[in-house]
């Protein structure tokens, strides 16, 4: 019930914000998909707290900032290799073990390696993923681990030992 | 965009400073922006193969679509387009790396192998001429 009129309240204020009408006609169609849709998610049953991310909206914004960062440092790093006057590039295959099962902090995980510029997570086993690095500096294993403590914090999940 | 900005700073008198300042940011990202759209593109052309291709695409749908989002954002103030920019800016963060790790996968079950190890290009240059 509390994710219920979570996902209401979330999908009202989207509503709102995005269409800018407040004419009743509008409002009534807003009102008429708003309850169809939580119909049809509570009859799918996946309501929880995966598909009802709102309450740790302000972790994962802080998180994406902290993210916003490394990519422009990530960036400024692929740009000198590829535009620099003596350009070297050395890629490498690396495991990066991950401490967690849960699907979400593992997507959050290799998600935000790919969008760094420089790693691309190619394969995701039960305990590791399988990272491309373009840069030698890129290619050490235990500099992912802030990253992966990060992300799952983000999505309220904690990690398995260490 | 150069003589959009100029044309708006110096034939407009009416402007305040914090116009002038909205217009010169804004302008500063989408220039840079455009900047490493252009990096990008230079480096899917000169990198040797498949996956290392793949890093220089993601530099463009990263920093380079993020930066002009932002320029655009600055410009069109505090409204309401700004807030649906903002979203678009955030659904990109969410959709390109999918892409980019769809295409990266498949080519991994492909058996595609990767080059590794070092590679300059200065030195590849040479051995063509």
């Amino acid at each position: 019930m509390r994710h219920a009129s979570l996902l209401t309240l979330a999908m009202a204020a989207t509503w709102l914000m995005l269409s800018g009408y407040f004419i009743g006609m509008i409002l009534t169609f807003g009102f008429i998909s708003i309850i169809l849709v939580v119909w049809m998610t509570k009859r799918l049953s996946i309501l929880d707290n995966e598909s009802v991310p709102y309450l740790n909206i302000l972790k994962t914004c802080k998180y994406y900032i902290w993210l916003f960062i490394e990519i422009v440092k990530a960036n400024i790093q692929v740009v000198k290799a590829v535009i620099g006057p003596n350009a070297e590039i050395s890629p490498s295959l690396i495991k990066i073990p991950m401490h967690t099962d849960i699907d979400i902090a593992q997507t959050m995980f290799a998600n935000s390696i790919t969008l760094t510029p420089g790693t691309v997570s190619v394969d995701v086993q039960k305990d590791h993923i399988l990272v491309h690095a373009l840069l030698k500096e890129m290619s050490k294993p235990e500099d992912f681990y802030e990253m992966h403590c990060r992300s799952a914090k983000a999505v309220s999940i904690d990690l398995k030992d260490n | 965009m150069i003589i959009a900005f100029l044309s708006a700073v110096v034939l407009d008198s009416n402007l305040v400073w914090t116009e002038i300042l909205q217009i010169c940011l804004s302008c500063l990202a989408i220039a840079s922006g455009l900047f490493f759209v252009l990096a990008g593109s230079i480096g899917v052309l000169r990198f040797p193969d498949f996956y290392t291709r793949l890093h220089a695409a993601g530099m463009t749908d990263t920093l380079g679509a993020e930066l002009i989002l932002i320029g655009l954002i600055l410009q069109s103030g505090f409204t309401q387009t700004s807030l649906k920019l903002l979203m678009i800016g955030f659904f990109l963060l969410l959709t390109s790396p999918t892409a980019t790790h769809a295409i990266a996968h498949s080519a991994h079950t492909a058996n595609l192998k990767p080059k590794l190890g070092k590679h300059s290009f200065s030195k590849v240059q040479r051995d063509r001429s």
